[in-house]
């Protein structure tokens, strides 16, 4: 089971991949489309990245509330296998 | 009517990743066509195209071209080039009012590649798999959109599509936005981007490409005899037009006028050109008409010219049927020799070489031409460039497509600077 540290370690590559945020950027606190930038579209590909990399499944209504960085790691922890 | 000038030019092309570098090749009479060793490439009966001299990937950043289509990457490159060429910044420093900004910025087929590609991201991993950006960067008027966005246009995008007439097409509409009133300023041309295994099997299929895999630079040879097809290739290139009052009031450097067009279409076959020529020729005395010239005015021809067996021919002897008795008069070139053809980009990159061939006095040549076609009317500038005489100067592209369109831009060197 990963840590919390590394699934946000790992969601930074991520979000820096698809919308090239700075990896030191993404932390918990952190607001996906307020402080970080990441349009709606973007969100998409990073909740598809997240299911391929933790091997999780994240329904579209269940997306929507993942607005933190915090949200998306505490999901993936929960639901990783 | 208006005058509608040249201000800017740009271009990524098999030849060069920029304008000078692409218009150094056409000089040197240098091939851009390679053969493609992708694996996917080793059963196809075609394995030659003309690919990009320059990655965009060496303009364009990692994340912005993730939602970018090879072929709009193209795009961009070529307008960002053209609209600094003429003079103009971006952001803040972009001083063309955007509702007297037209774009107008065509590719034959649109984003190719990103829809393959997810279609078989999704056909082999599921639909979750697709990126949502997959219809903003299919979309034929992707390339003309995100030059809007670039540039700021508020007057119109506009994207039309006729297969390998398309650039040509959007240059006419761009002179018309001009003449019309709607635009001081016209962000105008075409790119393509279709390197890849389906188009280069169903263009096969149809037995218009070129096999000359064991020659790829000898492969593209208009009016040669021992021609077998063309060379598909990728690219673009962009003109700035301009109305010759704005040009003239900001001081721009001017390269040459857009003095006629001349659209036609065939209705006569899907794929084939009308073998009387009529609709071509058509064209090029509409073009003519339009620009208030008489055959004789014209010293050049930049020729639709794509080394297809019927095509080349049919294409002669329009010009002929076009210009009469001024045809001996009128030096022939097809550049597409060299860059093989760029499809949707081919209109735009061969007005912007025909602006630039009465600009310089020198035709870029028909390189691979060893052995003509017997009993061509036309004077083609066979392996070696050719000089245009002193004085006024006057010439045209042609460019044809499949639906049976025809396009035939007049350029002239009247108000250069």
């Amino acid at each position: 089971m990963a840590t919390t540290e590394e699934i946000r370690a790992q969601l930074a590559d991520i979000v820096n991949d698809v919308a090239g945020v700075p990896v030191a950027d993404v932390q918990l606190d952190k607001s996906f489309i307020d402080d970080l930038d990441v349009d709606s579209l973007a969100m998409v590909e990073i909740i598809v990245g997240c299911e391929e990399k933790f091997g999780v499944t994240i329904p579209d209504e269940e997306s929507k509330n993942l607005k933190t960085v915090g949200d998306a790691v505490a999901f993936i922890e929960a639901h990783q296998a | 009517m208006t005058t509608v000038v040249v201000t800017g030019l740009g271009a990524s092309t098999p030849l060069g990743g920029n304008l000078a570098d692409t218009w150094a090749g056409l000089l040197a009479g240098r091939s851009g066509v390679v053969l493609i060793e992708d694996e996917w490439a080793a059963e196809l009966p075609t394995r030659i195209a003309g690919r990009l001299a320059v990655e965009p990937s060496e303009h364009i950043d990692r994340v912005k071209a993730r939602r970018l289509d090879r072929s709009t990457q193209i795009a961009l490159i070529a307008a960002e080039e053209a609209w600094r060429d003429a003079g103009f910044g971006f952001g803040d420093d972009n001083p063309i009012d955007p509702y007297r900004l037209v774009v107008s910025v065509a590719s034959g087929i649109g984003g190719l590649h990103s829809l393959l590609d997810n279609w078989d991201a999704q056909r082999d991993r599921g639909y979750r798999r697709v990126s949502p950006f997959t219809i903003p960067m299919l979309m034929a008027n992707a390339p003309a959109a995100n030059v809007g966005l670039m540039v700021g246009a508020k007057a119109g995008v506009h994207a039309p599509v006729s297969a390998c007439a398309s650039s040509n097409e959007a240059i006419a509409q761009g002179v018309d936005a001009i003449r019309l009133g709607r635009a001081d300023v016209v962000v105008a041309g075409g790119c393509e981007a279709t390197i890849h295994p389906l188009p280069l099997a169903a263009f096969g299929q149809m037995q218009a490409l070129s096999r000359r895999n064991d020659d790829p630079a000898g492969a593209s040879r208009p009016w040669d005899i021992g021609r077998d097809g063309f060379v598909m290739a990728e690219g673009g290139a962009v003109l700035i037009l301009e109305s010759l009052e704005h040009a003239q009031a900001r001081g721009a450097k001017i390269y040459g006028t857009i003095a006629g067009t001349g659209i036609t279409a065939d209705s006569h076959d899907i794929v084939q050109p009308n073998p009387t020529g009529e609709g071509q020729s058509t064209a090029m005395i509409r073009a003519l008409k339009d620009a208030g010239l008489s055959a004789s005015d014209i010293k050049h021809v930049n020729a639709h010219g794509t080394s297809t067996p019927q095509g080349d021919v049919t294409e002669a002897n329009s010009i002929n049927i076009a210009l009469g008795d001024a045809t001996p008069g009128c030096v022939v070139t097809s550049t597409k020799s060299m860059t093989g053809h760029l499809l949707g980009g081919a209109g735009a990159l061969e007005s912007l070489a025909t602006i630039l061939a009465l600009n310089t006095r020198t035709v870029p040549p028909t390189i691979n031409l060893h052995e003509a076609e017997p009993n061509l009317p036309i004077d083609i500038a066979a392996n070696v460039t050719r000089s245009l005489p002193a004085g006024d100067l006057a010439a045209i592209n042609n460019s044809f497509g499949f639906g049976g369109h025809n396009v035939a831009i007049l350029v002239t060197n009247a108000n250069q600077t």
